[in-house]
């Protein structure tokens, strides 16, 4: 551990902006979006949680994946050399997300494209102290404390910071850097009891233990409950592009006017949407919303778990925040716990 | 020095393709043709019977596509089979001999072919299902001394439908395969069975515990030829089937072919019944 006196902050950053892209949190409109930090005064480290996740930094939302020309055939891929950049002021549940983004495209057939950015991309986290919106959910989902992946973490102990360092990646960010201090007995004190006192300050917000969801879901999978929603779903798709696990993807060819030089490119795409799923003929295998909706759910609190030991939903609240028909997560949630409750109870006191 | 064509996924972007020439074309119906490529010089596929490459076409875009030739005889070239139903196969449709198209892949498992040796096989396939399950039939005849007995269930909606019909005319021949077509629906001189492929399956009678079945077909076929064959006694785990799936990347990326927690693309598309059964997505 190490200490960052509060007005050195600045200093730190500006140097960063020497070698790196610093992209941190930054107040529009009265929302908070991740931005490139242009001068160290924009900085904010106390904010609700982004619009979009910093995931945009590592799996843009259009991305060019290689170029052809369809005359000769030849092609080349587009893994564009990005500057040094660093991330700052991640929430962990954030932080956790791109976690699990790392073990998705880094699985099998390794994404060079999200490597290429992942490579140059350092994570500065801070320790959240008190809940950043209404609709957050990070306590009951376990991502409330750091998982490992971190490069640097920062907990704010009033006039200065404890910065620990994750990862060697990390530590380049501070080396030899005067700015850092050595921490005294006192800090480490401090650091113990802000992180004591700061569980209280956030509730659990689901009505089961997070480690049962895989099971309450494979329990809920014929609940009417799918289809009561479902009908109230517009199948815009907002929720999946605001989620900072999902990276569901549609490629398109672009081609100039000569049908010569062209690229091929992946687009964000999403489940709600109702032709993910259409195959050849018409068939569409999640053919209501209340399947797609169902999917989603599922694929968040299941299916990743069973596939890479994670779940899919890190409890940020984004979705909830931006669907347009109020669905969120922990309704959605916390009904089916309730609804699986008595026939749960019923078949105890049977057996 | 041979490279397998999917150890180009190992360089700089497992989305690029790789070219491939089409060297010969068969037009089998109005909307199905049937595609012998070659690859550049030094590349080989070494596919499973199931598995199935990335077609693109630049400037058009990328589809799924089985391969259809035996994987003994693909070295350097292999065949695909395809149905012209949209963008990539529409233009797929108005190549000629000699043009270029690129490839990705092979992708996928194919059919287990370890566990089929030593027992008897029943082949269903239903239309274009009979592409991908070529490769296994060819396979499979390649190397007839590994297995017991051997059928082949064919369904076509007219007689003009019939795929590979060179193939069928040679497997009806041979004394070691017993071949059953059927049409939905005859057409003039057409003398031989109508109705849905399951009106065929009493024609085999193979004891249920030695046999292994693969279908491939549309996905109105599998629920009732699974319901036949379950009545039969056939093990849950003989059973495989090819599942098709919206496919945007084929390396479990993209998310389009998720069944349920599988990727079909990865995990895929040849998966048994006893691993899909309580799979709603999977079969309706
Ligand atoms: C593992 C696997 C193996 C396969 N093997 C073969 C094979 O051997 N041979 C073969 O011919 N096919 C095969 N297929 C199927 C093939 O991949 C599909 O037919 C593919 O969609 C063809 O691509 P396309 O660009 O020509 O069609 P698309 O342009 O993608 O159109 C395909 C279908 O999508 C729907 N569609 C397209 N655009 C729209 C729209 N705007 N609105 C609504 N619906 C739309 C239509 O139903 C249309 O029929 C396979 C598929 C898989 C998953
Ligand atoms: S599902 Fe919603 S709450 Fe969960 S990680 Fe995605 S956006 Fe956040
Ligand atoms: S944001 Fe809400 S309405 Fe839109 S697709 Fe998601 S769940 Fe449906
Ligand atoms: S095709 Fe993209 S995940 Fe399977």
């Amino acid at each position: 551990m190490k200490i960052l006196p509060k007005h050195s902050l600045k200093a730190w950053v500006e140097r960063l902006r020497d070698t790196h892209r610093v992209v941190a949190p930054r107040e529009t409109y009265g929302q908070y979006i991740f931005e490139e930090i242009e001068n160290a005064d924009d900085l904010v480290f106390d904010y609700h949680t982004s619009v979009l996740p910093p995931k945009k930094y590592l799996l843009p939302p259009r991305e060019d994946l290689f170029a052809f020309n369809a005359k000769t055939m030849e092609m080349s891929p587009l893994i564009e050399e990005i500057q040094p950049t660093v991330i700052m002021a991640l929430h962990t549940c954030d932080l956790h997300a791109i976690t699990l983004l790392d073990k998705i495209q880094g699985t099998g057939h390794t994404d060079q494209h999200y490597q290429a950015r992942r490579r140059k991309t350092t994570l500065v986290s801070i320790e959240c102290l008190k809940p950043c919106m209404d609709h957050a959910f990070c306590k009951s989902m376990g991502t409330l404390a750091v998982p490992e992946g971190f490069d640097i973490h920062l907990t704010d102990l009033g006039d200065r910071y404890a910065v620990d360092i994750g990862s060697e990646q990390g530590e380049q960010l501070i080396e030899g850097l005067s700015l850092f201090w050595e921490p005294i007995e006192a800090d480490y004190e401090r650091v113990n009891q802000v992180m004591a006192g700061k569980w209280p300050n956030f509730d659990y917000r689901l009505d089961c233990d997070v480690t049962d969801l895989p099971d309450l879901l494979a329990a809920s999978q014929d609940s009417a409950l799918w289809d009561e929603v479902g009908d109230t779903c517009l199948a815009c798709g907002q929720c999946t592009k605001v989620c900072p696990t999902c990276y569901c993807f549609d490629v398109l060819d672009e081609i100039d006017l000569k049908l010569e030089h062209g690229k091929r490119v992946r687009v964000w795409d999403s489940c709600l949407i109702e032709k993910f799923a259409v195959v050849a003929g018409g068939h569409n295998f999640r053919s209501s919303q209340a399947r797609r909706l169902r999917h989603r759910f599922l694929r968040k609190g299941k299916y990743q778990f069973e596939s890479y030991g994670l779940l899919g939903c890190v409890g940020c609240g984004r979705c909830a925040l931006s669907c347009p028909a109020h669905i969120t997560p922990i309704g959605l949630l916390n009904t089916l716990a309730e609804r699986r409750r008595p026939a749960t109870e019923e078949a105890s006191s049977r057996s | 020095m041979t490279t397998l064509l999917r150890e180009t996924l190992t360089h700089s972007s497992i989305y690029m393709p790789t070219p491939a020439r089409i060297v010969e074309v068969e037009q089998f119906t109005e909307v199905e043709k049937w595609f012998h490529l070659e690859l550049p010089s030094g590349f080989t596929i070494a596919h499973k019977p199931g598995q199935f490459v990335e077609v693109s076409i630049l400037g058009i875009g990328e589809a799924p596509i089985s391969i259809c030739s035996s994987p003994a005889r693909s070295n350097g070239s292999f065949e695909l089979c395809v149905r012209r139903v949209g963008k990539l196969t529409d233009a797929l449709h108005r190549l000629d001999v000699g043009s270029m198209i690129a490839v990705r892949g092979p992708f996928g498992h194919g059919f287990p072919i370890d566990r089929f040796h030593g027992k008897d096989i029943i082949f269903i396939a239903g239309g274009l299902g009979l592409a991908p399950l070529r490769s296994l039939i060819t396979e499979v005849l390649d190397e007839r001394g590994k297995y017991g007995r051997v059928a082949l269930l064919y369904g076509a909606r007219t007689p003009n439908d019939f795929l590979f019909p060179a193939d069928l005319a040679a497997w009806a021949d041979r004394e070691d395969v017993e071949c059953h077509v059927t049409v939905d629906r005859p057409s003039e001189g057409w003398d031989g069975p109508v109705g849905v492929i399951t009106t065929l399956l009493p024609k085999v009678k193979f004891p249920a515990r030695n046999t292994v079945v693969a279908i491939v077909g549309p996905p109105v076929m599998y629920r009732f030829v699974l319901d036949e064959l379950l009545a039969a006694g056939i093990a849950e785990g003989n059973i495989w089937l090819s599942f098709e799936r919206q496919m945007k990347c084929g390396v479990g990326k993209c998310g389009h072919c998720q069944m349920h927690h599988i990727y079909t693309c990865q995990q895929g598309p040849v998966l048994s019944y006893a691993e899909v059964k309580n799979l709603e997505e999977a079969l309706s």
